[in-house]
This record gives structure tokens, sequence and C-alpha cells, in this order.
């Protein structure tokens, strides 16, 4: 026997539970994704979409949990948060155009909110969801800590939030354009309200890469639809 | 660049701290992002400045941070798998609807205030 296959399984056991493995297969899956998305230029192949589905392919084809996955994944997840801080630079660079929108922002927030948060529940109640998952889409529009915090709240599967969470944010940002193509919106102020309302920092990434005054009113709205989706969901599953 | 980053721990740690401090249930990043647009309002920092290399190559790729939040979905396949149908109509549906609710609104208000770029 040689020593390879002798230490075959020790082996694989340190590498899926060292960070390596998780740090390395996140930016791996990040880069071939952004390679396919410039290969193929189809906003379908949204890079964080195609490391998803790759990552969780290879975990499961490994057998690997969650768990030993973030032992390395959350180093990386972690920049999430100063990342959230750094949406304060195209909101600096464009504040001239912000200040001017006020009453225009304020109502787009308050509008997205309220009709994301109701027809969250209508939906999921007319497609035959039960209560705990009418709770758990609730606050899927608000940014993923928000909307986490909010579902364990109101008696939702707060991990389940998170992932709705996210996958608003890709839809956001594959189909996010598109819409508002269609529906003839192309004031990037607007563009960018609508991005950051409801699809909050993923969609607002992609907001970012259309323009920097889109980017600045998606970051600021980002922010503000957290806001208001904290105050709005404990209200809203009282009535509905 | 170290500056830069060390501005965003910074903020971020102060709103953390902040919001924990008063109980209020809000992200601290979202906290820290308000102190962090204060600092570049005060000190009109220049674009070589590493108070703004550092947002920059953040937000570059601020894609890849939320993989390791949306592998969790591996965690919920079987539930996903299960209740299919309210799932995805309830997130692809109320998406579509607060999206283009949003847009609109947004839109014909910017152009009653008549202040376009």
């Amino acid at each position: 026997m040689t020593p390879l296959a002798l230490h075959g399984q020790e082996t694989w056991d340190w590498l899926t539970t060292s960070p390596l493995f998780g740090i390395t297969l996140t930016l791996a899956g990040y880069a071939l994704g952004r390679w396919l998305h410039h290969r193929t230029g189809s906003p379908v192949f949204q890079p964080v979409l195609v490391a998803i589905v790759v990552i969780v392919a290879v975990l499961k084809l490994g057998d690997v949990s969650y768990a030993d996955y973030l032992t390395g994944g959350s180093y990386v997840g972690f920049w999430l948060g100063p990342a959230t801080v750094a949406l304060a630079l195209p909101l600096h660079h464009e504040w001239h155009l912000v200040r001017r929108a006020a009453v225009p922002i304020l109502t787009g927030v308050v509008v997205g909110t309220v009709v994301s948060i109701c027809s969250a529940i209508l939906v999921t109640d007319l497609a035959g969801g039960n209560r705990e998952l009418q709770l758990t889409m609730a606050p899927k529009a608000a940014t993923t800590p928000v909307s986490l915090a909010l579902s364990s709240q109101i008696g939702g599967i707060p991990a389940l939030t998170a992932v709705l969470t996210i996958l608003a944010g890709i839809t956001g940002a594959i189909l996010g354009p598109w819409v508002l193509d269609r529906i003839g919106v192309r004031d990037p102020r607007a563009r960018g309200i609508a991005m950051g309302s409801v699809t909050h920092g993923i969609g607002t990434a992609r907001a970012l890469a259309e323009s920097r005054t889109e980017g600045a009113f998606s970051a600021l709205c980002m922010g503000l639809a957290a806001v208001a989706t904290s105050v709005l969901v404990p209200i809203v599953v009282l009535w509905i | 660049m170290l500056k830069g980053l060390l501005a965003l721990l910074g903020c971020q740690l102060v709103g953390e701290l902040a919001v924990r401090l008063t109980g209020i249930e809000f992200p601290g990043p979202v906290v820290g992002m308000l102190l962090f647009f204060g600092v570049l309002q005060l000190r009109r920092p220049a674009e070589s400045s590493g108070l703004v290399a550092a947002p920059t190559l953040l937000l570059r790729h601020l894609h890849l941070l939320f993989v390791p939040a949306g592998v969790g979905v591996v965690v919920y396949l079987h539930r996903i798998a299960e209740d299919a149908l309210p799932l995805a109509a309830g997130l692809w549906v109320s998406w579509l609807l607060g999206f283009v609710a949003t847009a609109l609104v947004a839109d014909r208000l910017l152009r009653i205030f008549r202040e376009r770029p």
C-alpha cells in the first residue's frame, strides 16, 4: 500500500475542516462564475449564482457539511460587514443628487417595502404555504442581517429567510435591469431606488456596475429599506 | 489602504457596539455606513487616498462576499423541494410586484420634482 492511500481519509478530513478549503472553494467558484459571465455575456450566469451552485455541488459530492465549509467560508463572509460600510463611498460621491431627491427616495422605499411584505405573505398563502412559511417570506426584501432577525422575531425560520433574501437579491441582479428597461424606467436614480429597496446588497452591487449614480441611490435605499422593514413587518403580520 | 481598512472596520465596530448597547434590532454595518459617510463628508479624501481605495476594492467584489451565506441553501434543499410552489411563487411574484411598484413610484415622483441629472 502506498503512503498516499494510507493517509487519504486523514488528508480529506484535514482538508474539509481547514479554512483553506472553504476560502479556496469560495474564491474558485466565484472566479468560475465571473469567467462564465464574461465568456457568455449572459445575465443568467451571475457569478454569485454560479458560485453557490458549484459549491453546493462540491459539498454534496464530497459529503462535506455546511458547518465545515463555513470554517473557511466565514472568513470571506466576514467582509460583507466592512463592504456594507464601504457603500458610503458612492453615496458620498453622489450626495448632491441624493439630497435633492428626498421625497421620491422616501416614498419609493415605503411603497416598495409595504408591497413586498404584503405580497410575500399573500402570495405564499395563495400558493398553499402555511403561516410559518408566510412569516419566513415576509421580511425577504431587507438586507440579510435584518431579515434574519425579523424572521426569528415574528416566528419564521430565520436561516431559510436568509437564503430567500439572497435568492431575492440574485433575482434582482439577474432580472432587475431587464424589468426596468421593459417598464420604461431609465432614470438611474429611479433604477437605484428600486434595486436598493427590494434587492438589498446583491442588487446594489449590480446597480453599481451600471452606474455610480444608480449604485449610490441603491446603497442608500438598501439602508432605508432595512429601517422601513424593521418597523413595518411586525405591524403588517398583525393585520394579514 | 491600511488607513481605509481601519476606517471601515472602525466604523463597523462602533456601529455594532451602538446597536448592542442601545438594544435596537438593526444591522450594525448599516449604522457603520452612516458613520463612514460622515467621515467622508468631513474629510473629503482625494481619489488616491486609502479612504477611497479600500472601499473601492471591497465594492468591486461585493458579490463574492454573499456567496458563503448563499451556500446555506444546502441545508434547506429538502425543505425547499417540499414547499417548492409556495416558496417560488412567494419569492418571485412578490419580488416583481415590490420592484415594479417602487420603480414606477420613484420614476413618476422624480419627474414631478423635475430635477433630472
